[in-house]
């Protein structure tokens, strides 16, 4: 294995359909108007020297490396920031540009701290390389020449440092933060020799607006920016192209390797999610694979009293195999479940299921989509007919106005953010729905054109409102309604939302919001050219989730936003593989491909297939399960990597379902909350140990493959086959390729994925079938999956959770930037250094109201429970509303939030809890209870506590 | 708040949440809608405490809820 090298064209490709034809090195090349001559030229096999150029960014012309020469034209201008034109005649190479690339060399190499002009002497450092592609042979001006820009290391990034003196001052690092990541914290300060790149006011990088997603480190030539893993483990010798396990972007990235250790990820230009960018998360945050607290070693214990006792892989199936028939010979063959992971692989998820309904023999399954986007599948499946996002990322670039909805991608998706950003700044708009001040809102060179702050649990209020500005201002597409809508359904719903009742007038003081914001926002969705809906779970997680789901689609419909680049309902999946653990059937009414378990014709095919009898009806979700756990007809359950304990709501009630069970078996790189309350750990491997899949949030299907071998003996996919087989059901594969055949085989969305194709392919976005061979970018083009779009009323219903006297607060939660769900990965990584606890946002009036200062504790209190944390004063929130993340399992923020749930899918409704936060001088005595338990719960027999 | 298990009451509650969206539904019969989303998306011991609780004489349900469950009751006994 090599490294894979991507090939820089030096300049962006022109989107140009327009072609021309000019002569480079007596070549003739024909390529898109507009491209550069540089990028013709490498297109013809000819790469011209450069420094300040790369692909990524567009062309900056300061190197003065890349001079050619044009027939009939005087001069040597330079190649990346010149367009080709037809007929031109280039020169690359002559005597005058050799001298002029060669002078220019040397005076770089001169005030740059190298020992000599080798290339071998330092890794990574392209610098050295130009020299040597250019002939430099020699330096007139030494290499002990005076260092111009000496102001020292900065080591404060746990990622990466930055070295002044290597700075030739391209500013390829700066545009990289401008251009790509839209974050603008660096600057070039000085001037002349004393010009030198500067994060933020001359401020360390750790103190700066740096979010740390590395461009500008992958954008150094000279080795200035440069990854710490690198310095201290030397070059890498291969890499391997592999997919994220973070968030549902779905980002490629190179996993560079020295032997069997992983040295950096690097993102791979030619990932179609990403197109070469990443996040701190994805770039960095990769160290927990290896961290000291993994759990290597199957444990298994009697009861959660006891210490954990390290058994041999065959000892902790067979005691599984034997608790789990032991509890359905006892309590029946319902009285078990499984929950799949969104973390997992397609392959995994799927076998997870396949599991309990053909191993177990029922439908108890689950995964962590139950509360997240479960409403997005019921919401999206009643009007469109599936359960996905219409688009793919790319279709962002032809969007005009942006409706962002209950969402925060600059933390949750910050690569698809950047890309928002990236058209914020040609001129689209955006629109932001969110009770807080979301970076989207206001950041450089991108203010929304509205900001409608909602109070919680208003959603559908405010769509509703939207669409009766929509309807009452006849800003509707009749013809696209007409012809691919549910006329009547249209009609129904047009005359409901016209009602007075329904205007912005009469809910604004519901919403919170002006009515005039409501209906300046409407039009502007409506007329404002191509309109995309993209929403998060600030719309889902609501009492009333899957209707205001419904409420975006009808938005998209009326205004014929649907079926085309540019437009669509885009909901952001949270986990790298949430999408795809829905689509594998991990709920328990249906299977892959989003089909009930009733359906006779489709439940035989799976019969046929798996040669047993199928259960017809519907399994427990998560919540119920715990009910029936507390109810004490259900007694056993198989987590696939999901910490329940701390990412689900109200968690007394979540320890209390735990605690009834009698064999709760934990698959899991840690030891986590929920591994409290387990009898069985089963050591899970890494997405770097394994081969499989994942879905992004467009459908897309990605390979993961495995860079190292799993150092916990097997993958998981390869546990789930050990279980199923001692529970009697056979499970036989030889690689997960074989799974994704049977995927294929039983699931006509799958019908055309193999790994064979996504390897030759890249990816391919679902469905893909004998229709559509290679995937399906823009779904319901034409007509829509259940053929006429389907209008939905959606009368908007407070949700029973209403502030009062003891609990005048609403509580909203979320994600930040550098932490991942529930933290089990960032947190074991050096991420901590940006975020080390939950804190609670809470805005300067309600804090001077409770005589709470700026980083104070105060404890957070609802009908739920209670937990203490430390304030943070600010006007991201409205009066009124609190925020806080649940990274951090010493907060337990789920101690808070309540078992209301929305109506069709029992999302819990975690973004609107009614609470009071009063200032606090310890800890509640659930945190101290928790913590003394959790030390308890976690004793290894043969080692010391893991955690 | 605190509901701690599947007991009748939470049924009664989850299950009028439901009817509180398809009672805004046009041109459809509420009971039945009901009724058939409980089928699609509870599992059997849900719906057989639910139908016991309405048996035994339960209270707390909406008009239309408790049609939709009698409704389940009556596809129980055939």
């Amino acid at each position: 294995m090599s490294l894979v090298n991507e090939i820089d064209y030096g300049t962006p490709a022109s989107p140009s359909t327009e072609m021309v034809t000019l002569t480079i090195d007596g070549r003739a090349v024909t390529v898109p108007a507009g491209t550069s001559i540089m990028r013709a030229a490498m297109d013809a096999g000819v790469e011209i020297p450069k420094l300040c150029a790369t692909d990524m960014l567009d062309a900056f012309g300061s190197c003065r490396l890349c001079l050619i020469e044009i027939e009939g034209r005087a001069g040597t201008p330079a190649s990346c920031t010149t367009p080709v034109a037809e007929g031109l005649v280039v020169a690359t190479t002559s005597e005058r540009l050799d001298r002029l690339r060669k002078g220019v060399m040397e005076l770089y190499v001169s005030d740059h701290p190298v020992a000599s002009l080798d290339p071998c002497q330092q890794d990574d450092l392209e610098l050295l390389d130009v020299a040597a592609q250019v002939g430099l042979t020699e330096n007139r001006y030494g290499f002990d020449s005076t260092r111009h820009r000496n102001t020292g290391l900065d080591v404060s990034n746990p990622y990466f440092m930055y070295d002044p003196e290597k700075c030739i001052v391209c500013s390829r690092c700066v545009r990289a933060c401008n251009d790509v990541q839209g974050t603008f914290a660096l600057t070039i300060t000085g001037r002349g020799f004393d010009s030198v790149m500067a994060a933020g006011s001359d401020q360390s990088f750790l103190e700066s607006d740096c979010v740390s997603c590395g461009a500008c480190v992958q954008a150094c030539p000279t080795g200035s920016l440069i990854e710490k893993a690198v310095v201290e483990q030397g070059k890498p010798d291969h890499s391997v192209i592999t997919t994220c396990a973070y968030c549902g972007v779905g980002c490629s990235f190179k996993a560079e390797m020295k032997g069997d250790q992983l040295v950096r990820m690097v993102p791979y230009k030619g990932g179609a999610a990403n197109h070469g960018h990443s996040c701190v998360k994805g770039r960095f945050a990769w160290g927990y694979a290896n961290h000291k607290e993994r759990i290597l070693n199957p444990m298994i214990r009697k009861s959660t009293s006891d210490p954990w006792q390290e058994v041999s892989w065959d000892e902790a199936i067979t005691y599984t195999a034997s608790e789990f028939k032991r509890i359905q010979a006892k309590y029946g063959v319902r009285a078990i479940g499984g929950l799949t992971s969104s973390r997992c692989t397609d392959e995994e998820t799927f076998l997870v299921q396949k599991l309990v309904r053909a191993g177990f023999g029922n439908n108890n399954v689950d995964t962590c989509a139950r509360v997240c986007h479960s409403p997005t599948g019921y919401g999206l499946g009643l009007t469109f007919g599936t359960s996905a996002g219409t688009q793919d990322f790319d279709s962002v670039e032809q969007t005009d106005v942006m409706l962002l909805v209950g969402a925060n991608p600059s933390d949750a998706h910050p690569v698809f953010a950047s890309r928002m950003k990236q058209r914020l700044r040609q001129g689209a708009k955006i629109i932001v729905i969110d009770p807080r001040k979301t970076q989207l809102v206001r950041t450089p060179h991108i203010e929304a054109a509205y900001h409608l702050p909602t109070l919680p649990g208003t959603n559908v209020a405010i769509l509703t409102a939207l669409a009766h500005v929509i309807v009452t201002e006849g800003l509707c597409d009749e013809e696209f309604v007409r012809t691919r809508c549910d006329w009547d359904a249209f009609q129904d719903w047009a005359a409901f939302v016209a009602e007075p009742r329904n205007s912005p007038e009469a809910l604004a003081e519901a919403i919170g919001v002006p009515a005039a914001d409501i209906r300046g926002a409407a039009r502007l969705y409506a007329t404002g050219g191509n309109g995309a809906i993209y929403y998060g779970l600030g719309v889902t997680e609501h009492s009333q989730g899957s209707t205001a789901v419904m409420a975006i689609a009808n938005l998209a419909m009326a205004t014929g936003n649907i079926g085309k680049p540019g437009v669509g309902v885009n909901p952001l999946r949270g986990q790298n593989n949430v999408q795809g653990s829905c689509d594998m059937g991990s709920f328990p009414h249906e299977f892959s491909g989003y089909r009930h378990v009733s359906n006779d014709a489709v439940r035989e095919i799976f019969v046929k297939d798996w040669g047993v009898p199928l259960e017809k009806e519907p399994g427990l979700r998560i919540n119920n399960m715990l009910d029936a756990a507390v109810d004490g007809s259900f007694k056993g359950l198989y987590v696939q990597g999901e910490d329940i304990m701390q990412s689900d709501p109200d968690v007394q009630h979540v320890a209390a379902g735990l605690q009834a069970m009698e064999c709760v078996v934990m698959q899991d790189l840690f030891l986590n909350e929920t591994a409290n309350y387990a009898h069985v750990f089963l050591p899970g491997s890494t997405f770097l140990e394994k081969d499989g899949t994942f879905i992004n949030a467009e459908r897309r299907i990605q390979l993961v493959r495995k860079v190292m071998e799993p150092r916990n003996g097997m993958a998981d996919w390869e546990i789930t086959c050990a279980l199923s087989n001692a529970l009697g059901y056979p499970m036989h594969y030889n690689h997960p390729s074989e799974i994704m055949d049977e995927i294929a085989r039983l699931t006509p969305t799958f019908a055309g994925v193999s790994f064979e194709k996504l390897d030759e392919l890249g990816s391919i976005q679902w469905p893909c079938n004998e229709t559509a061979p290679t995937g399906t970018p823009v779904m319901h083009i034409g007509s829509f999956v259940r053929g006429k779009g389907n209008f939905v009323i959606t009368e908007y219903l407070p949700t029973a959770e209403r502030v009062g006297p003891r609990y005048p607060l609403l509580l909203t939660t979320g994600r930040i930037l550098s932490q991942y769900n529930v933290g089990a990965q960032t947190r074991r990584t050096d991420n901590v250094v940006w975020h080390d606890e939950d804190l609670l946002e809470i805005h300067p009036h309600d804090a001077e109201e409770r005589g709470i200062a700026d980083g104070s504790w105060v404890k957070l209190a609802s009908r739920a429970g209670e937990t203490t944390l430390r304030a943070q004063i600010t006007d991201r929130v409205a009066p009124g509303v609190v925020y806080t993340t649940f990274h951090h399992p010493d907060t337990q923020a789920n101690v808070v939030t309540t078992d209301y749930s929305d109506w069709a899918t029992n999302c819990p409704e975690y973004k609107c809890t009614a609470v009071q936060v009063s200032p606090s001088n310890g800890r509640t005595d659930w945190q101290e209870d928790y913590s003394a338990f959790s030390k308890q719960s976690r004793r290894i027999a043969t080692s010391e506590a893991a955690e | 708040m605190g509901h701690s298990s599947n007991a009748p009451n939470k049924l009664v509650a989850m299950a009028n949440q439901i009817g509180t969206f398809f009672a805004t539904q046009p041109k459809i019969n509420v009971p039945e809608a009901v009724a058939d989303h409980l089928r699609k998306f509870w599992d059997p011991r849900m719906r057989n405490q639910i139908t016991s609780y309405l048996k035994s004489g339960g209270t707390g349900f909406d008009p239309p809820i408790r049609e939709a469950v009698q409704l389940l009751v009556t596809q129980d006994n055939q």
